[in-house]
């Protein structure tokens, strides 16, 4: 996993409320087997006709906005347990989600891939919202160690939530997968001993 | 200290906690299926990391199968491939594999639960977030993503935070023509979509304690719907006579200990929930949903609310309908009953107990599709493919099928589809298709009809 500790870009707003993972990455794109190439089609149905023409009214295709920060409507990755939605995202270039609330397993994914869901008030998602429309050169600062995003040259910000274990793990770049390894012996005792 | 069903099974499953952070918790049953694994078997291999408890992993092939002329090589090379890759993977690695074909291959929620693999008081994990399916016997079961799944391979455990509890009750008499599908369908309409995300939740009342294990397992399969993580139901008398005499359940004395352990499970009456939702049954009416999520659905016979909500407003652009609008009458081309959700023998009978001696509308396409071959083969048995076949209904073989369209089966774009699957996100069911849930009993009626019918109406 790659380490994450702080990153400043412009932003792409989705202003669009309950964005399932079958909207991220269509199930008809989960047939391979490794878990890279699945940016092509992030948002495929939105980003594109289908007879395979761009949609140039969706928010992808606007070219007056870019960055690796999305800033996405209240409830973003419901539905599917899918982690190709975190691999499509990333895949694409994203590094940080920033929404009001977000799916659980969408969550556990998303920080499984260094990709930072960054959860903010709903008051601030709206402000952020205008802010980047009104003026799609506006650079965010997402500071992990400090726990905060910000809209630089500006007094916009706010803290954000994170598991302690997880923000270390993020900023480490490590995985789950070697603590638990490490941790077989008392996985085994526990074994001999359950009590169910 | 009093605790509630999911505080026992939890906590007698942490092996230990890390300060500050979550808990290793320790998975007792890891299912896997074709299209979540590939990615996490990968993994281990670049690592050198063994499966460490093999045989506690079932394995099955459901999403991408064909649901006709199962014997024959799959066409789609992508599907063959993921499938091909599942089999190797199982293979080389000494895990059970009910491929297709096998008298055990099914949906995963379907199968589990059939072979007895299922049972009170466990946990259970699969890269799958119809998971929480199982919690209807009282186990903890949730859905994980693929680099969870690689974790469970390594160590059998998961590193968590423990979730929070929440109840919904609901007491009373359900009116007839009334459901399991149609009771999650209320809850989810009225809590929405992102209600239960931090939470597991407990159904409890009369209303579950009278439900037939089927019926159980509908109302845990959409807990996921509302945003819970998952959803369970204590265990009792129902459950430990469907679990008793399963291809895997605990035989004789050792199934009598078991059963003295289930019974101490149930949530203890003064414990305490951080969150409490209770309904009245007799308020619950057969349901339908209108828009692209499944919080988004009505009583039949009521009107699409108004909402000046953009988002609301796309997804009702979406599907072509208007606010303020019934469904009643609405011409429906296609129907689906299968999925995870209502695909057992009992969603069958009830469409069968409708269809008898009626014919299916000309414009209809509908679908059977049985969530396992032994659902399949009791379809048979009972006599009620003949009845499905006498009204023009389509039997096909099991699968995830139309639910989710990473087969064949996809619904044509602009399509409706009354389906009784769990998601009517858009395109779900195929590149543009428009999905409307609902029960095996109004699925039943709308194929008869053509049309979206008030099927309250009829019955009564």
């Amino acid at each position: 996993m790659e380490k994450f500790t702080t990153l400043q870009s412009r932003a792409i707003p989705l202003n669009i409320e309950n964005v399932d993972t079958d909207q991220i990455i269509p199930a008809r794109f989960l047939k391979a087997t490794d878990r890279k190439g699945f940016g092509d089609n992030v948002f495929r149905d939105w980003r594109y006709h289908k007879d395979g023409t761009v949609n140039a009214d969706f928010v992808l295709n606007d070219s007056k906005y870019s960055g690796s920060i999305l800033v996405a409507g209240d409830n973003f990755g419901c539905g599917s347990s899918r982690e190709h939605a975190a691999w499509a995202i990333t895949d694409f270039g994203f590094k940080v989600v920033v929404s009001s609330f977000f799916a659980d397993i969408f969550k556990g994914n998303a920080l499984n891939n260094g990709l930072l869901p960054v959860q903010v008030s709903p008051v601030f998602l709206s402000d952020l919202m205008q802010e980047i429309v009104s003026n799609p050169q506006t650079e965010l600062v997402v500071d992990l160690e400090k726990q905060t995003i910000s809209v630089k040259d500006s007094e916009l910000s706010e803290d954000f939530e994170i598991d302690a274990y997880k923000k270390t793990c993020m900023i480490n770049g490590y995985d789950d997968i070697d603590y638990l390894v490490n941790n077989k012996e008392q996985i085994e005792a526990f074994e001999a001993h359950k009590i169910y | 200290m009093s605790k509630t069903l999911f505080d026992k099974v939890w906590d007698s499953h942490v092996v230990s906690s890390i300060e500050n952070g979550p808990q290793i918790l320790y998975i007792d049953k890891h299912l896997i299926h074709e299209v979540t694994s590939p990615q996490a078997f990968n993994e281990l291999e670049e690592r050198g990391i063994p499966v460490f408890r093999p045989n506690q992993i079932v394995a099955t092939a459901d999403h991408n199968t064909p649901t006709l002329n199962q014997d024959q090589p799959i066409k789609d090379a992508l599907s063959r491939n993921q499938l091909e890759q599942l089999s190797e993977n199982c293979k080389k690695n000494n895990i059970t594999l009910y491929e297709l074909g096998h008298k055990y291959n099914g949906i995963v929620h379907v199968m589990a639960p059939e072979l007895g693999v299922t049972q009170p008081g466990l946990t259970m994990v699969c890269g799958d977030s119809h998971t929480s399916t199982h919690g209807a016997f009282g186990a903890i079961a949730f859905g994980i993503g693929t680099s969870q799944v690689a974790q469970v391979f390594a160590s059998q455990c998961l590193l968590l935070t423990k979730p929070k509890s929440l109840r919904v009750t609901v007491n009373g008499k359900l009116k007839n023509g009334v459901l399991p599908k149609d009771v999650i369908l209320y809850i989810i309409s009225k809590l929405g979509t992102n209600s239960g995300t931090g939470y597991f939740c407990e159904y409890a009342g009369n209303v579950f304690e009278d439900m037939s294990m089927e019926g159980r397992m509908t109302v845990c399969n959409m807990s996921i719907e509302m945003g819970a993580r998952g959803g369970m139901i204590a265990p009792d008398e129902t459950t430990f006579e469907y679990v008793k005499g399963r291809e895997f359940a605990p035989e004789g004395d050792a199934f009598e200990k078991k059963v003295a352990y289930w019974k101490t499970l149930p949530t203890d009456d003064d414990a305490t929930f951080d969150k409490e939702y209770s309904f009245d049954a007799e308020d619950i009416e057969p349901m339908i949903t209108y828009g692209t999520n499944p919080g988004m659905g009505i009583k039949i016979s009521e009107s699409i609310p108004v909402d000046e909500n953009p988002s609301f407003k796309k997804s009702l652009a979406y599907m072509n309908f208007e606010a303020g609008e019934s469904l009643i009458n609405k011409p429906i081309n296609f129907v689906f009953i299968g999925s995870c959700t209502n695909s057992r023998i009992e969603d069958f009978r009830v469409a069968a107990d409708y269809i008898k001696g009626k014919k299916k509308a000309e414009n209809v396409t509908a679908w059977l599709v049985p969530g396992s071959k032994q659902v399949e083969a009791q379809i048979i048995e009972e006599g009620l493919k003949t009845i499905f076949d006498d009204a023009g209904f389509e039997l096909r073989q099991p699968g995830c099928s139309a639910c989710l369209a990473m087969n064949d089966d996809k619904i044509p774009q602009g399509e409706y589809c009354v389906s009784t699957s769990n998601r009517n996100f858009e395109g779900r069911q195929g590149q543009g298709s428009r999905t409307i849930l609902a029960s095996p009993l109004v699925a039943a009626a709308t194929a008869v009809e053509g049309k979206i019918i008030d099927i309250s109406k009829q019955l009564n």
